[in-house]
């Protein structure tokens, strides 16, 4: 048994630079929503001192003194761009689980018999050739172990960007060894201080404590991860994402929000993209929940962050229905006199297959089903937001987003091509 | 074949019924025994979706091959570029598309219009391949 962790080499940053090739070889930074905080880095702009997730404002100076290039975050792109990645992975190898939208794991068994490393190599470079995007792979014979050998494929040049965990003891001691247990897959900062206290400062002490006494100290999910180090196969594939239970839309304002109108906006907005998204994974939610929340870092100024729920009867996924209940209870929520900095709204109960008609429902269902129906093809030839409803106000890209530095959509959009001389 | 359309702009590919005739009373029609898929331009234009883009032509330095501004190149990039494909290459940061030339000096990058001179490409250029381009829509009205 044998998996391999693909990682797109500081993915969004390497988007941008496949359609302007201007940033190749610049430090390029791409921040969060509303141009918050630093979320991607080109290897240069690590190396000009900019932090994962570092406030903006805070590198300004880096960002004048090294010419930085900032890009704010064009998710139609990052997403298009995954998807091709992952294609182009799947003409090699038939099981992939997509992990996130720039980590995917393989299932290397069905390849027995071929040369892993050169097979991961092959991939390497044809991922690259075909969608521009650099990716480094691990393989290891538990996905914890992969994640390592990952690691240690995008630290260490010499590996060339894939690294297979070693079978030698000695050598994967070592490996492990010099690996910090903060670092390791699933454990992080707040796990990795408590084992710290407990004297195990690197995976390798991870992966010799006994698993009862993990399990003791925290949960299974640690002492499997100790297992796998120790290359006990805990966790398998995931090829299908399992279905998901809630669904959760939600955003910070650019601005702080004060007029019941624009939260009126944002919310039906959120209520309209949770819509859309439950339609195209085909499921129905029973229970819609709305949360609207004060600055909680102004503490100078009124604090209020409430949510609340609805039973939804029977479950459904119409966008109006969902819009006029999330916005009923927004309006109970609302509370003048304060600045509200976010606010979401969540979709629970959900299941899959067959729809429960109601009884003595007065929505013709069949005719909702239709509309729905209608309303998304339009939203995903024409782009999304074409159609939408008049609650959610009209510029729904630029209306609640501070996106100052947005590269076109290149690939998704006609209008937007890469322009070519 | 995969959902090609899906796969290029996440868009689904439209889909055509595989029954025309409704058959509500009477007799059905005889067309359906012959009914055939719809023809799907994407199936015919692109044989390998992942690494497909496209770009839209600006200038008219490929005309004399057929390459107009404002046409719609649709550009493979898992193809290696070969000497005499036309092809999309980065010169100084930019797009640019030109053929492919080799000869005794070396590559170069030929343009089809008089007043393009063609670019060398020398171990002191930064150019670099982008992609190759497979076909080229050019509106006729």
């Amino acid at each position: 048994m044998m998996y391999a962790l693909a990682d797109c080499n500081n993915f969004y940053a390497s988007c941008e630079r496949v359609f302007d090739p201007k940033l190749v070889n610049k430090p390029v930074i791409v921040l969060s929503n509303n141009d918050g905080c630093v979320v991607a880095r080109s290897q240069e702009a690590k190396q000009v001192g900019i932090q994962m997730g570092q406030p903006v404002f805070e590198c300004r100076d880096i960002i004048r003194s090294h010419a930085v290039i900032v890009r704010s975050s064009n998710y139609a792109l990052y997403e298009d761009m995954s998807r091709r990645v992952v294609s182009a992975i799947l003409h090699f190898i038939p099981d992939v689980e997509i992990y996130s939208i720039d980590e995917a794991f393989c299932d290397l068994a069905p390849m027995a018999g071929r040369d892993f490393d050169k097979l991961c190599r092959e991939i390497r470079s044809a991922v690259l050739q075909w969608t521009g995007i650099p990716v480094s792979i691990g393989i290891g014979s538990t996905k914890t172990l992969a994640k390592i050998a990952n690691r240690v494929a995008k630290r260490d040049a010499s590996t060339d960007a894939v690294y297979r965990f070693p079978c030698d003891v000695n050598e994967s001691r070592r490996v492990l060894s010099e690996t910090r247990v903060e670092d390791v897959w699933g454990i992080g900062r707040r796990w990795g201080r408590r084992f710290r206290q407990l004297g195990v400062q690197s995976a390798l002490d991870l992966a010799q404590m006994p698993p009862s006494i993990v399990r003791s100290h925290f949960n299974v999910t640690a002492m499997q991860t100790g297992m796998e180090l120790a290359g006990v196969r805990c966790h398998e594939l995931e090829a299908a994402p399992a279905p998901r239970r809630t669904l959760v839309r939600s955003r910070s304002f650019g601005e702080a929000v004060k007029r019941w109108d624009e939260m009126y906006q944002a919310i039906a907005s959120h209520a309209t993209r949770a819509a859309e998204k439950l339609r195209l994974e085909g499921g129905v939610a029973g229970r819609l929940s709305v949360f609207i929340q004060t600055n909680r870092f102004r503490q100078d100024q009124p604090q209020h962050c409430v949510s609340g729920s609805c039973e939804l009867m029977p479950s459904t996924n119409t966008t109006p229905v969902l819009v006029e209940h999330a916005s009923s209870i927004g309006r109970q929520l609302w509370k003048p006199g304060h600045a509200y900095k976010k606010a979401g709204v969540m979709l629970s109960e959900i299941t899959f297959g067959e729809m429960q008609g109601a009884l003595f429902s007065s929505r013709d269902d069949a005719h909702d089903a239709r509309l729905m129906e209608v309303l998304d093809r339009i939203n995903m030839t024409m782009g999304s937001g074409t159609l939408h409803p008049a609650a959610t106000g009209r510029h729904q890209r630029t209306g609640f987003m501070r996106q100052e530095h947005c590269s076109p959509r290149y690939t998704t959009r006609w209008s937007e091509l890469p322009k070519v001389i | 074949m995969p959902d090609v359309c899906k796969a290029i702009s996440g868009a689904p590919a439209v889909r055509c019924p595989l029954l025309m005739a409704r058959v509500e009373a009477g007799f059905p029609s005889p067309a359906d025994d012959y009914v055939e898929r719809a023809l799907d331009l994407n199936e015919e234009l692109i044989a390998r979706p992942a690494a497909t883009f496209f770009l839209r032509v600006s200038g008219c330095s490929m005309e004399g091959a057929g390459i107009h501004d404002g046409d719609l190149l649709i550009v493979d990039r898992s193809i290696s570029p070969a000497p005499n494909m036309v092809i999309v290459a980065v010169v100084d940061g930019e797009f640019t598309v030109k053929r492919l030339r080799q000869s005794s000096a070396g590559f170069m990058l030929e343009a089809a219009h008089p007043n393009y001179p063609p670019i060398s490409i020398g171990p002191d250029t930064e150019i670099r391949a982008w992609g190759v381009v497979t076909w080229v829509i050019h509106r006729t009205c």
